[in-house]
């Protein structure tokens, strides 16, 4: 070691070192006498540049950088659940335990997982056990709501000479395999390189969708388990709101919520009440199934850059397992903004807007990392891996290049209206502008789970929203009166699906979630109200008022409160009455129409 | 650590470089002694083995590349800081300029600060009263929240910073209990700890004066701390400004135990002083030639407000921005909005009406007001409240503009209820004086009343039983 790595320049992030020569890309290294965190990011031959991950102020040249000869890596054993990390892995409770202050101080070192936590590991497979990568060695009940899975890590297999249920630390030996002649010691600790994705099987196209209890997302614009979704939309349109509904609803078994860049107490805020929401399906906690990644604003911008490869790669090792896991990156905008101004410091050309060249590749790297797949091992089970972004364009303009590269690579947009959150009106998912492109394929989904007519009624509730749209602006021009009976009654159908179906109260417990079944009977309410108005209006004469002023309206307002429990037979009154009330009107506005079509018919 | 190096190369604009140096490191604070003797500050920038670029916090007028000297002091920028500071006025750059003599420092402390750690924060969710009723009941002020007035030139933002400077206060438990405000003068002195911080960056001596008088006037000098960098002041002093107010304030709040505000004006022309020093390193440049560190950069100083578990003290920050052209997707307003906790607009329609404050609904947002009203904070039908005014404004307003094309006499009933509603609103709810301080209470009941107006079925965003106790019988 005669040519210890040293420091010749520092400029914010960016550190660069000479006697770099036996340092490999993307390495982890050590800066300065303080041990700052950093990651090689280019080399020239004996120069490497490294961005560091933490405050680098009060470093100079002159200093020492020490290889360690590992990549960025993440840690993976029980003991991810529940966790609160920054960009990096390191828990954040442990920095504040260590820094003994509220600030995070440099040069902290902080284990991703407790090394002396004992867990109790169940073995599955039995010695003389073939084994392959991917293979299931034993369980680990990881939280009340989690079984990990410890698995053959990826790479490795054999016979296996010796495995045994016990209590275990993740550094334990749990199984010995024998490669070759070779023994080989598995533990439950794997380390994985966060920008490399984890193998997996066959990957398969999604099917199923991604419940999460919104109406707007689940019967207009699906997301299906495995896909990739965006978010963009400007500020206080919303967003963030959004990301935690679907972390708290969206029926994956696995969440892992990553705040990359974004505000300190949105991130408390979710600490606080993650905890104390209790899953729906299972009255525990949700925060037992939940990983928690921030790295706000004000925190180092490397690591918000390393944030969202930390948690989509904890996402993949559950997905290992076979569970179906979401990950929501709050917001990737900020993570592009990161490799932005790394690119600026390492004086990179510039492609559109300031922003690298690559941007396209890291973010369509990014998303494809999702899918649903049969994972590694021969037991041939499926896992899924769901991704949604949230993305920040500056000004709420979609052309800007984070946006328009993300929906390259994304089949699902949910379009963010500031306008629509000015009017009260929540989720506020903009329904002309959203898309799902898994609509089709999760067609034979909706008719074998929920019901035969479940699309042709999404596709019918679509068009009349916009119908609505049209005709809002010959309103604009000459006024309601203008309008056709059955024009008018198009509006009105158009309102109640806004205002009774799609506008959802986040904060009702009732009205929070609603199950996809409850949603095709509120759908298929209003549709109803619409085919049994078509003849009544059709009428000569007929004074639309009176469908205006029908009571049965008040009970499709009301709809979105009714229980998930005995919903059916609640819907199945109010459809009875739909059809008496428009048939009550059918003969009464017959009576009518021959009372003053008399004169006419004479003359 | 005391050398004096005398290799100046370049001096451009605020930088400057400096070769042949040894054992430099980034972020140094730096003394640079010009030819005349005059000493000016500086920071590195760009940290290498011979060679190291100085940004002066003051500008470059008379410097010399020969004769010119550059003390790099070892240490990053720091401020000196004891209670004593209260009631001081300082430069930008931190030097006392109100007569008094240099501060006895109990610590000092860097300015940049460290991140706070999210795990270490404590949610904010303390109702702050601010007396001005569409503050309070629609874009609730939360104590330890970030919350920007957006603003353009020539529109009221001081009046309204320093009416809220002077009304913000908490609500007693007997008024959340009785739901009734309480007058100053019955409710007495509270025993809470409160501190005003104001830095002023790039703004005119009026501007100052102005601030510096309304405190003066109702006796909060004493408890506030000025920094003051106006117009004519060195333009890259102000990167320093906001940060020297900050760090005060985190020592006041987590180690006194002071509820602070900080009121910093104006953040545009924070903004272009850090473009003038990226245009002279010839950076690549963002969005209209900011640089592309202006997320984080702001990041780093809006994050240091908020709340920390077991400390009594708060951070609430009151950033004041004018908006060039009025235009909110300006990087700056834009990027702002990203990082703070919702913003106040200030709007020009209104403010051209003659109504003050101009604050519209529209636009305006508090993200942390979900978990401050209602309940054991201010009152039960607050958040109904507040979601109905704001959709029935919205709808007024958009059947004023129908009422444009098609004329008022094609508006149906409750079109025109809705209509006379909005200008009711405006009148009544938005308008109020610049020393007119209302209860929160005063404030729902004026909600109340205009609620009238509007059908009662139309009245979907409140619950039944709140209009039942609360709306006004015709």
């Amino acid at each position: 070691m005669t040519n210890q790595p040293t420091i010749v320049k520092v400029v914010g992030p960016l550190v660069v070192a000479k006697g770099m020569k036996h340092a490999k890309m993307n390495e982890v290294v050590r800066v300065s006498k303080e041990k700052l965190v950093g990651e090689v990011i280019e080399l020239h031959g004996d120069e490497g540049s490294i961005q560091v991950y933490e405050e680098t102020a009060g470093v100079g040249p002159g200093e020492p950088v020490e290889l360690t000869g590992a990549t960025l890596s993440v840690e993976l054993a029980p003991g991810l659940l529940e966790q609160f990390y920054d960009g990096i892995q390191r828990p954040l409770k442990l920095i504040e335990e260590k820094a003994k202050s509220q600030y995070i101080t440099r040069g902290i070192e902080a284990p991703g997982l407790d090394r002396d936590r004992k867990w109790d590991f169940e073995a599955i497979a039995s010695s003389g056990d073939e084994v392959a990568e991917g293979d299931i060695l034993g369980t680990v009940q990881e939280t009340t709501l989690i079984e990990h899975k410890v698995m053959v890590p990826p790479g490795k297999g054999g016979t296996l000479k010796d495995i045994k249920s016990g209590s275990f630390t993740i550094e334990d030996t749990i199984a010995t395999i024998k490669v070759d002649g070779k023994d080989e010691d598995i533990m439950m600790l794997q380390k994985w390189p966060i920008r490399v994705p984890r193998p997996t099987g066959k990957k398969l196209l999604p099917t199923e969708p991604l419940a999460t209890g919104m109406r707007v997302l689940d019967t207009l614009f699906p997301i299906a388990r495995g896909g990739a979704g965006a978010i963009p939309g400007p500020f206080g349109a919303g967003k963030t709101v959004t990301q935690q509904s679907l972390a708290k609803f969206a029926d994956a078994q696995v969440i892992v919520y990553i705040g990359c860049g974004e505000r300190g107490n949105e991130m408390t805020d979710v600490l606080k009440e993650f905890p104390e929401l209790e899953d729906p399906n299972t009255g525990e906690p949700l925060m037992k199934r939940t990983v928690l990644i921030a790295n706000t604003s004000n925190m180092p911008v490397a690591a918000r850059e390393a944030s969202v490869y930390t948690g989509i790669t904890i996402a993949e090792y559950y997905r290992d397992m076979g569970y179906d896991v979401a990950l929501m990156a709050d917001s990737t905008s900020r993570w592009a903004e990161a490799m932005r101004e790394m690119s600026g410091r390492l004086q990179e050309m510039p492609g559109e807007e300031g922003y690298p060249a690559y941007l396209g590749s890291r973010t369509a790297g990014f998303y494809e990392r999702t899918g649903a797949c049969e994972c590694l091992g021969t037991d041939e089970r499926r896992g899924s891996l769901t991704a949604i972004g949230a993305v920040s364009p500056p000004g709420g303009d979609f052309s800007e290049p984070v946006t328009q590269n993300t929906l390259r690579v994304t089949k699902v947009f949910w379009a963010l209206d500031a306008k629509l959150t000015y009017k009260r009106h929540f989720p506020s998912i903009n329904w002309l502008q959203s898309y799902s492109l898994y609509t089709e394929a999760l067609e034979n989904f909706y008719s074998k789970e929920v019901a035969e007519d479940f699309s042709k009624n999404r596709t019918r509730t679509s068009e009349i929203l916009q119908q609505e749209s049209k005709l809002e602006e010959i309103v604009r021009l000459v006024g309601t009166e203008a309008l056709s009976p059955k024009e008018q009654l198009t509006l009105d159908v158009a309102k109640m699906i806004r205002e009774d179906f799609l506008f959802q109260n986040a904060l009702d417990p009732v009205d929070a979630y609603t199950s996809i079944k409850k949603q095709y009977r509120m759908m298929r309410a209003i549709l109803l109200f619409m085919d049994t108005a078509l003849p009544v209006i059709d009428q000569e004469d007929f004074d639309f008022l009176r469908v205006q002023k029908l009571i049965v309206k008040e009970d499709i307002t009301k709809c979105s409160f009714i229980p998930e429990e005995g919903m059916e037979a609640e819907f199945d009154k109010i459809e009875d009455k739909i059809r008496s009330q428009m048939a009550g009107l059918k003969e009464s506005g017959a009576e009518t129409k021959t009372v003053s079509e008399e004169p006419v018919a004479t003359a | 650590m005391s050398t004096a190096y005398k290799t100046v190369t370049d001096i451009a604009g605020p930088l400057m470089m400096v070769e042949g140096i040894e054992g430099v490191t980034y972020d140094e604070l730096c003394e640079i002694e010009l030819v005349d003797g005059s000493k000016r500050l500086g920071k590195v920038l760009d940290a290498r083995s011979d060679l190291a670029v100085v940004q002066m916090f003051e500008d470059a007028k008379g410097a010399t590349t020969e004769g010119t000297k550059v003390r790099f002091l070892g240490r990053t920028f720091e401020i000196g800081v004891s209670e004593d500071i209260l009631g001081r006025v300082f430069s930008g750059s931190g030097k006392p300029i109100d007569g008094g003599p240099e501060i006895v420092p109990e610590k000092k402390l860097d300015i940049n600060g460290a991140p706070i750690n999210p795990y270490s924060r404590e949610y904010p969710d303390d109702f702050i009263q601010t007396g001005i009723s569409t503050i309070d009941v629609l874009n609730t002020l939360v104590r330890g929240q970030k919350l920007p007035l957006f603003s353009g030139a020539g529109l009221p933002h001081n009046q309204i910073a320093a009416q809220l400077a002077r009304q913000m206060r908490v609500l007693s438990p007997e008024e959340v209990e009785k739901g009734k405000g309480i007058s100053d003068e019955q409710r007495g002195e509270s025993d809470e700890k409160f501190a005003v911080i104001f830095a002023a960056m790039g703004v005119t001596f009026e501007e100052a004066q102005f601030f510096q008088n309304e405190l003066e006037k109702t006796g909060a000098l004493s408890r506030a701390v000025l920094f003051v960098n106006t117009a004519d002041n060195p333009v890259v002093e102000r990167i320093a400004t906001p940060r020297l107010a900050l760090t005060v304030a985190e020592y006041l709040a987590y180690e006194k135990d002071y509820h602070v505000t900080v009121l910093l004006t104006d953040m545009t022309n924070y903004c272009e002083a850090l473009r003038e020093v990226s245009a002279a390193r010839k950076e690549v440049p963002g969005r209209r030639g900011y640089p592309g560190y202006l997320y984080t950069d702001l990041a780093t100083l809006y994050e240091r407000a908020g709340r920390v578990r077991g400390k009594n003290g708060s951070i609430t920050q009151i950033p004041i921005l004018s908006m060039p052209e009025d235009d909110i997707t300006h990087p700056i307003p834009d990027l702002t909005a990203y990082i703070t906790e919702g913003q106040i607009y200030i709007d020009r329609g209104l403010h051209q009406k003659g109504i003050y404050p101009p604050i519209i609904p529209m636009g305006s947002l508090s993200r942390l007001k979900p978990k401050a009203q209602g309940e054991g904070k201010t009152r039960a039908d607050h958040s109904g409240m507040d979601a109905q005014l704001t959709a029935a404004y919205a709808r007024g307003v958009e059947v004023r503009e129908l009422a444009v094309i098609l004329g008022e006499s094609s508006l149906s009933e409750t079109d025109k209820a809705f209509l006379k509603f909005a200008e009711r609103f405006e009148n009544e709810f938005i308008r109020q004086g610049p020393t007119e301080n209302r209860s929160i209470y005063e404030s729902l009941s004026i909600g109340w009343d205009l609620l009238t107006e509007i059908p009662r079925e139309e009245l979907k965003r409140v619950k039944d039983e709140y209009i039942d106790k609360y709306l006004p019988k015709k």
